[in-house]
């Protein structure tokens, strides 16, 4: 399906390349020693966001489900929901430079989803079925990582902060970022959001699933929910400090991401499994 | 009849040509601003006039006839030199004269900052609104001085949204309040301990309640100084003594005693963090010898800052802020020539040298 022209790829690519230029408009700013508009760089990602939209909805249409059949799509559905986060949040929570580090995340996995033509295979039967509760599963488990990511984001403001403010480096970079108050704050929301959406899809899947179809995805996902829970609790009772539950939401998110890789492999696997199905009838 | 044309002109001193000594001599006290005014308006080649007068620079800007200005310089200094009793002869040395577009380019680069001693300070622009509102009031004022003022106060706005000029405190009590905020962003919450009282103690300590902070506590050996302190201040106090059991009620901890050794361990704020449930804590050490022990740094959620820390990164914001000074003057230049082209095309008594 192509909508001006344009083929789903065609608009995610556009999408990558405007989160690019918001990013290094940014970035260019901030060489400069300027503060840049936080609204000419919201704009830019929202145009960014409406392509990559345009883009996902295509695909969606064509197999008539969410898009998250295949890595390449789950990646992009991730950033998707990242860059959705942030047109929300940004405006209401003012945090300066996450626009940056948002449209440098989003720029990263676009460009590295666009740029590895394996992660794109054309599925035949879906992952996931015909059962539409799993792919709601699938949808927000996506979104949950996509919450996780932005907060791996501010995570890794914090942690630039406290760096600047220990080591007295006040310049560049470091003259824009929010307090420690702020991002403690607002890593604590987005950590229980995210951490409510991954339960209900994993809620979803323990209902719904009829058998599980990979049993290292499946121990993966319940490390990185467990791994959440844990640090939520640690962050509601004050048991460490902030830098490092930083640095755990960072590394989770990391495990979030490589755990992406057995789903691509389950894909395959399911379809292995079909194949020799229908040699054995 | 030929309409005679007029200039812009500008006479004064400013830090950069006359010693503090001299500047003293020539400033005008607030008592006297009305009489000199009176005068200086009554001076036959004055069509429109505006005393700038802080503690840097006595300057008068004005609109003259452009045929005579020798002669209006003259008469300028000489009403100064007049009314303050200032050697005419030594005046003339250190007066700087200025006219049409280069007192535009003058007084765009004085409100923006960038001429004062403290580079980038933003004093100066109150100082000139005030200047501005006190000349209106005294009816000195015409079309041309008011639209002058009105595009430098303008451009005092746009070069600081467009250049570094004014980032980064530069003083040693500003900078201790805006690591405050990077750390707890709003203030107003915050819980301020202050342990002895020394000059630039006090001075951090007003930077803070200036910014909000109201929860203040101050420390002292003896209860009846302490008290006497805070009931002058509205604060609360403690004496030394209920120091370990309170230090973890508070978020900001400034320290300045005459202390020869450390009065802040490791080990006590160590415990003080556990129990603030490891939220941060931000230590301000403005005594020398040090009041707070250098290892309690290496204390997650701890940012301990000392003199030397906060000066240096006042140094650092003035280098920078000095760096930047070429860039803004270009600006401002640039900007200085299209305002006088529009103000040369809208007066056209104006000469357009």
């Amino acid at each position: 399906m192509e909508f001006l022209q344009l083929s789903d790829r065609g608009f995610l690519w556009l999408a990558a390349t405007v989160y690019a230029a918001a990013f290094i408009l940014a970035l260019v700013s901030i060489s400069r020693r300027r503060q840049h508009s936080r609204g000419i760089l919201l704009t830019i990602v929202a145009i960014g966001f409406i392509l990559q939209t345009t883009g996902l909805y295509i695909r969606g249409h064509a197999s008539g489900s969410c898009p998250v059949n295949n890595q390449f799509e789950i990646t992009q559905f991730m950033g998707w929901s990242a860059t959705l986060l942030y047109l929300v949040i940004g405006p209401a929570f003012r945090v300066s430079l996450l626009g940056f580090f948002t449209s440098a995340f989003v720029t990263i996995i676009s460009l590295v989803s666009l740029m590895i033509p394996s992660w794109d295979v054309t599925q035949t039967t879906s992952l996931f079925g015909n059962d539409s509760w799993i792919k709601v599963h699938a949808s927000l488990a996506t979104f949950s990582y996509g919450v996780m990511g932005i907060l791996a984001i501010t995570s890794a403001m914090q942690l630039l902060q406290n760096y600047s403010l220990k080591k007295k480096h006040m310049r560049g970079l470091f003259a824009y970022l929010p307090s420690i108050i702020e991002l403690e704050q607002i890593n604590f929301r987005l950590l229980a959001f995210g951490l409510f959406l991954l339960t209900l899809s994993i809620l979803l899947a323990i209902f719904y699933m009829a058998e599980p179809t990979h049993s290292t995805k499946l121990l993966l996902s319940g490390a990185i929910w467990i791994g959440y829970l844990i640090v939520f609790i640690i962050h509601k009772l004050r048991f460490f400090s902030s830098n490092n539950l930083a640095y755990i939401s960072i590394f989770l998110f990391i495990l979030a991401v490589i755990s992406l890789g057995p789903v691509a492999n389950a894909i395959d696997h399911s379809k292995d499994n079909k194949k020799q199905g229908s040699l054995s009838e | 009849m030929t309409q005679l044309t007029a200039q812009l002109l500008l006479v004064g001193v400013s830090h950069q040509t006359a010693s503090m000594e001299e500047r003293e001599k020539l400033v005008l006290t607030q008592d006297r601003f009305n009489d000199f005014y009176r005068g200086l308006k009554a001076l036959p080649c004055i069509q429109e006039s505006l005393v700038l007068n802080t503690c840097n620079r006595f300057e008068i800007y004005s609109v003259t006839q452009a045929e005579t200005s020798s002669e209006t310089i003259e008469q300028i200094s000489k009403y100064i030199c007049s009314f303050q009793n200032f050697d005419n002869t030594h005046f003339d040395k250190l007066k700087s004269v200025k006219n049409n577009k280069n007192v535009l380019e003058h007084i765009f680069s004085v409100a923006s900052g960038i001429e004062s001693q403290m580079v980038g300070e933003t004093e100066i622009l109150g100082q000139a609104k005030e200047a501005y509102a006190f000349a209106r009031k005294q009816e000195s004022l015409g079309p041309v001085l008011n639209r002058l003022f009105q595009k430098t106060f303008q451009s005092a706005k746009w070069i600081r949204s467009h250049t570094s000029i004014g980032s980064g405190q530069i003083n040693v009590a500003n900078v201790a309040v805006d690591l405050a905020k990077k750390i707890f962003g709003r203030l107003e919450t915050s819980r301020v301990l202050v342990i002895g009282t020394g000059d630039i103690g006090e001075k951090t300590l007003k930077a803070l309640r200036s910014r909000g902070i109201s929860n203040i506590t101050i420390v002292s050996r003896k209860m009846e100084r302490a008290s006497e302190i805070a009931q002058n201040m509205g604060i609360k106090a403690l004496t030394i003594d209920q120091l370990d059991t309170s230090l973890h009620e508070h978020d900001i901890v400034l320290t300045s005693t005459a202390s020869s050794t450390p009065i802040l361990t490791k080990k006590t704020i160590s415990s003080a963090l556990r129990r603030r449930s490891n939220r941060p804590f931000f230590l301000i050490d403005l005594a020398i010898p040090r009041d707070i022990e250098e290892s309690a740094a290496e204390l997650d959620n701890v940012y301990l800052y000392n003199l030397d820390d906060l000066a240096q990164i006042a140094d650092e914001n003035l280098r920078l802020r000095k760096m930047e000074t070429t860039h803004g003057k270009e600006l401002l230049t640039e900007r200085a020539e299209k305002t006088w082209t529009h103000f040369t095309a809208r007066f056209s008594h104006l000469s357009k040298d």
